[in-house]
């Protein structure tokens, strides 16, 4: 039931006591960094002046774009020689995240990957399909290492290719995958095309939900068509990925290992914390990280603590199904997409006009991208062939740099919604 | 000679031709031919009007995205074959037509074909002169009348 019964259930004290002592360390290793050695003497912090857990709030908030003004290596607490392999959160952009990992730091990130996959129900004798992109992407190579760790027959099929997906299943008996939510709704239909029943035919007992927000009732869809326990997992590159919080068989909240993060919800607008179990933004801090520890990391993502112990026995808190996030960040396919990068690649582009306006679809069981794009004027020539190819280029141009292909549509000068201050307009249609 | 056909970039959903005709209407622009393509979401309403600069200005006082381009109005023969012996001119010579349509001017007799040759603009209107081929600019689209344009 457990993969590490000691520190799953650890008493409360206990783990604050650990925490309080992990904390130090990770101070004390981060302000060897360019970014907190700077920091800490500007503020006058001494790794020593950490005495209890609720010191932490002496360190300042970090941030997504502490982060990129550091890029890429004002982070680092170790030699580059020591690390072992990097990751990206987003894009090709000089705006993505990059996380640097000593092979310590892979192999702490692996056991709660395992930890997780253990807690609802995956062992040895399991086959585990990840139908999650390899890559700068932590969710695939996460997985990956977690379920090697457990023992699991692991098929590495990555993303796409949805009948060869549904194949592997059937051959080699798959009985656990991870998927992105809309993928797996996506693949349904694919399941009805081919005539394949998926509680019948395929020896599905467990799916792993990541990468993108989603609700209760997608969850549900999912158990239901495929016959078979989906459990919400929680994580981010920049405390790890994949991991961070995971459901347990209750599936109730997410236990976040508290053993590996310390874990703060505050109010985003005053930053103060919340009382226990409002909610707010979540903000992390890394125990364990040697090659990139990160103190205090603002999330953006909004959630709630659920107070009380759960069924389970673990001790570690559990948090709330994702609300959704202070910032204007886009999450597709488990891409993060950031409008500002969509107005810059437009702004680049000779012919495109002033504004643009973002729609997101759910289409069928896809999400889609919908970038509608008012043309210049003074562009217009009168050719039709020439509006095709602004679209094309568009298209291709964004392609490139988001790595999701959206739709875009050419609208006439002057009739979207003016962008005002806060500029960029996003309308997400994908809510049921 | 030059004629001049207004192209008007429009999304492609209901209302945005009646806005088009509205606007003429309202101007007393007469339509001498028009013709739309569309592309995906978007497309481009081709007009030919009796008074090009009057109607592009009120078009774009209106909003409208609008671009003025050269095009060779030809006056051929309404009868069998009569467009085809313009192609065929064109086609000897290399000119390559990116976009045409054409009305009749007097039934049996006279039919205009507008072509837009891009860059082979001079090209084509030697070779139509060569030919002893009639073309129209925008004063002489704007004198047609229905039926009697040649007659008189």
């Amino acid at each position: 039931m457990y993969w590490e019964k000691d520190i799953e259930t650890i008493p409360r004290e206990k783990l604050e006591a650990l925490q309080l002592a992990r904390l130090k360390e990770s101070v004390a290793k981060a302000s060897s960094s360019v970014f907190y050695g700077d920091l800490f003497r500007k503020i006058g912090l001494d790794p020593n002046d950490i005495t209890t857990l609720e010191d932490v709030r002496k360190i300042p908030f970090t941030t997504k774009d502490d982060l990129r003004d550091h890029w890429p290596y004002g982070f680092l607490a170790v030699p580059k020689d020591d690390l072992v392999r990097m990751h990206s959160s987003s894009g090709t952009t000089g705006r993505a995240t990059v996380i640097f990992h000593t092979l310590n730091d892979i192999n702490e990130w692996t056991n709660i990957v395992a930890r997780s996959m253990y807690m609802t129900g995956m062992r040895r004798s399991d086959v585990f399909q990840n139908i999650m992109t390899y890559g700068l992407f932590t969710g695939g190579l996460g997985f990956h290492y977690g379920a090697e760790k457990v023992g699991a027959l692991i098929i590495p099929a990555g993303s796409g290719n949805s009948k060869r997906q549904i194949q592997l299943m059937q051959d080699f008996g798959t009985t656990a995958i991870h998927i992105i939510p809309s993928y797996a709704l996506h693949l349904s239909s694919v399941f009805e095309e081919m005539g394949v029943d998926p509680k019948s035919d395929t020896q599905l007992a467990i799916a792993f939900l990541g990468a993108e927000p989603h609700s209760e009732k997608t969850r549900e869809k999912i158990e239901q068509f495929y016959g078979l326990k989906a459990y919400n997992s929680y994580g981010l590159s920049e405390m790890d990925g994949p991991g961070v919080a995971f459901e347990c068989p209750y599936q109730n909240g997410m236990h976040v290992w508290e053993d590996n993060f310390i874990l703060e919800v505050v109010d985003p607008d005053t930053l103060e914390p919340v009382a226990d179990g409002d909610g707010g933004e979540l903000v992390m801090t890394t125990l364990l990280r040697e090659g990139m520890p990160i103190l205090r990391y603002r999330t953006k993502d909004l959630t709630r603590i659920i107070p009380g112990p759960c069924e389970c026995g673990r001790t570690h808190r559990r948090i709330e199904r994702i609300k959704g996030r202070t910032d204007d960040m886009l999450i597709l396919k488990g891409v993060n997409i950031f409008p500002i990068q969509i107005e810059k690649k437009l702004m680049d582009i000779p012919g495109v006009g002033t504004n643009f306006l973002i729609v997101l679809e759910r289409e069928g069981f896809n999400d889609l991208m919908i970038v509608k794009v008012e043309v210049q004027k003074e562009f217009f020539s009168g050719d039709l062939k020439q509006l095709e190819g602004l679209r094309r280029r568009i298209v291709e141009d964004l392609k490139s740099d988001i790595l999701i292909t959206p739709k875009v549509e050419l609208v006439e000068p002057g009739t979207l919604p003016k962008s005002e201050g806060k500029a960029v307009r996003v309308i997400d249609n994908r809510e049921e | 000679m030059i004629a001049y056909q207004l192209s008007i970039f429009a999304e492609d959903k209901p209302g945005r031709l009646a806005k088009v005709t509205g606007i003429l209407k309202k101007g007393k622009i007469n339509l001498r031919a028009i013709t739309i393509s569309t592309s995906d979401t978007f497309g481009v309403i081709n007009v030919l009007v009796d008074d090009p600069e009057g109607a592009r200005s009120i078009l774009e006082e209106a909003g409208l995205t609008v671009s003025m381009k050269e095009v060779i109005a030809v006056v051929i023969e309404d009868r069998p074959g009569g467009l085809d012996r313009l192609v065929q001119l064109l086609l000897e010579n290399g000119i390559n037509v990116g976009n045409a349509y054409g009305f009749v001017l007097e039934s049996r007799k006279k039919a205009v074909f507008v072509v837009d040759v891009g860059d082979q603009l001079e090209k084509t209107q030697r070779v139509l002169k060569e030919a002893s081929l009639e073309t129209l600019d925008a004063k002489a689209l704007s004198a047609i009348e229905p039926f009697h344009y040649m007659n008189y």
